[in-house]
């Protein structure tokens, strides 16, 4: 796959016992690269998560198209969810194997990869055994062993405390740059954002469309809570529009 | 130091066990036997062979209307705790099956297929089977959507999310409507047999009423208890813990 293209015309929710039909998503257009690492920034409520499944395929009623290439085939996708999502009646590995078993990727692959998140003692643990973190980490190994056109990930740090959402985040890092794919990274913390992307999309109030697309070209060895500093002032400075969103 | 829960068991039997033998005493009366002359009836019941015969013949139709009944049970229960329209549609269908009386649909079942096996077992699949559906009903609306919405993005297709996202989440309702069904479907045999059938325990007890003979009846319950017991802790049991290794 070169190219995403999306294009969702028109997103409802009908109404529900009392609740008021919503409108969540209105012409959000926007093209994701092969290999490109893609943040998505919003304010909460903006159907950022209802953007993801709509991709992933959960939610299939809505007006526009998904296509790779341009072409209407359908795409694979790996999820990594807000929560870790594991089976808690499965172990680590059974887990993994099981969102797996129709690629038949070899055991040793799967625990070469465990063991690069720090998970080799982990492998026959049950997920109630494991902190959060280490559940996450099992959540983003899923991820990873599954072949896919796109890596979908939806605040997937969001619950961890400061060092280990910043250790979670270089290892994420790590992955991406031993398995290329394109990644579409949910978040609501612009410091996130520009630590980990290529392009950052910002995203309206529901009805929500982009309202910009900005490019972060620095390597990201040297992207730094100074550097994002700085990069952030200057965005504050020359975006007023997004003033809201920095 | 706790006692063992063996040993708690067995004083627990053994007080009961008492009771009844003080009381059988006391009241000195043919229609009250001691344990001793139960437990020695029973033991000529079974040199004669008699117990085994019936008691194999109702363990058999306890197993078939079990099965039947928790397979449809469960599927049907799982399809009408996941579509609400399905599910509002039969509702009422459900509560009549739940509070029509046990003796009605086996006299019913008798009279429109006649004094024949599959009359028998069918009755008392139709007793049981209202019960399996409204507790796996129960378990299918509390299914983690979570669960199953990352099974779909894994895209593990329907086989693979029945067996390893949707079952283990019914496990506890499984195991809940086996054992009330257990005690449920047992009582309902008996009955069944008692009516239209000649042999079984059913048929049985009803031969020892009419002779006035409670110490074989009590002799017959007993083997049933003992066997009830032995499903419990070999079967039941065994299976909980398996389930249970996760937690």
């Amino acid at each position: 796959m070169n190219k995403l293209s999306i294009e969702i015309n028109n997103k409802s929710f009908p109404e529900i016992s009392g609740k008021a039909a919503f409108t969540t998503i209105k012409n959000l257009h926007f093209d994701v690269d092969n290999n490109e690492f893609v943040c998505i920034v919003g304010p909460s409520g903006c159907g950022k998560t209802t953007l993801l499944n709509i991709i992933a395929g959960l939610d299939e009623q809505y007006a526009g198209s998904i296509k790779a290439d341009g072409t209407d085939n359908g795409i694979k996708t790996s999820y990594v969810f807000q929560t870790p999502r594991l089976l808690p009646w499965r172990t680590v590995l059974e887990n993994i194997q099981l969102a797996n078993e129709n690629e038949d990727t070899p055991v040793t692959k799967i625990e070469e990869l465990l063991h690069n998140l720090g998970l080799e003692k982990n492998l026959n643990s049950y997920p109630h055994h494991l902190s959060l973190g280490m559940q996450r980490r099992v959540a983003l190994a899923r991820a990873f062993c599954v072949q896919s056109d796109i890596l979908l990930m939806d605040e997937p740090f969001v619950s961890l405390d400061q060092p280990t959402a910043r250790k979670a985040r270089t290892l994420l890092l790590e992955l991406w740059q031993a398995k290329q794919r394109s990644v579409l990274f949910v978040t609501h913390d612009l410091n996130e954002a520009i630590e980990m992307a290529d392009k950052i999309l910002f995203l309206s109030e529901s009805p929500s469309s982009v309202i910009d697309e900005i490019r972060v070209n620095a390597p990201r060895a040297e992207r730094t809570p100074d550097m994002v500093a700085t990069f952030k002032g200057q965005l504050k400075n020359t975006r007023q529009h997004l003033a809201h969103l920095i | 130091m706790p006692r063992s829960s063996f040993l708690n068991s067995t004083l627990s039997l053994g007080l009961l066990l008492l009771i009844w033998q003080v009381t059988a005493v006391l009241v000195a009366s043919a229609v009250l036997p001691t344990p001793f002359e139960v437990l020695s009836n029973l033991n000529s019941s079974v040199q004669s062979g008699e117990l085994q015969h019936h008691l194999g013949i109702t363990l058999y139709r306890l197993t078939i209307s079990f099965c039947l009944a928790m397979f449809l049970g469960i599927a049907i229960g799982l399809i009408l705790g996941r579509q609400q329209k399905t599910n509002a549609f039969f509702d009422s269908w459900l509560i009549i099956l739940l509070n029509v009386p046990a003796l009605v649909t086996i006299i019913l079942c008798y009279i429109w297929f006649g004094l024949i096996e599959t009359a028998a077992i069918f009755a008392v699949v139709i007793n049981k089977l209202p019960n399996v559906i409204v507790t796996i009903r129960e378990g299918a609306r509390n299914l983690d959507e979570e669960l199953i919405q990352m099974a779909k993005a894994y895209r593990f297709g329907r086989l693979k999310t029945l067996a390893h996202v949707i079952m283990p989440q019914l496990y506890p309702y499984i195991m809940a409507s086996a054992r009330t069904g257990l005690a449920l479907i047992w009582k309902i045999v008996l009955v069944v047999e008692m009516l239209g059938r000649s042999d079984g325990m059913g048929y049985q007890i009803h031969l020892f009423f009419q002779l006035f003979d409670i110490t074989s009846i009590l002799a017959y319950t007993v083997s049933f208890i003992v066997v009830i017991q032995l499903i419990e802790m070999a079967i039941l049991k065994p299976l909980d813990k398996k389930s249970q290794r996760w937690k």
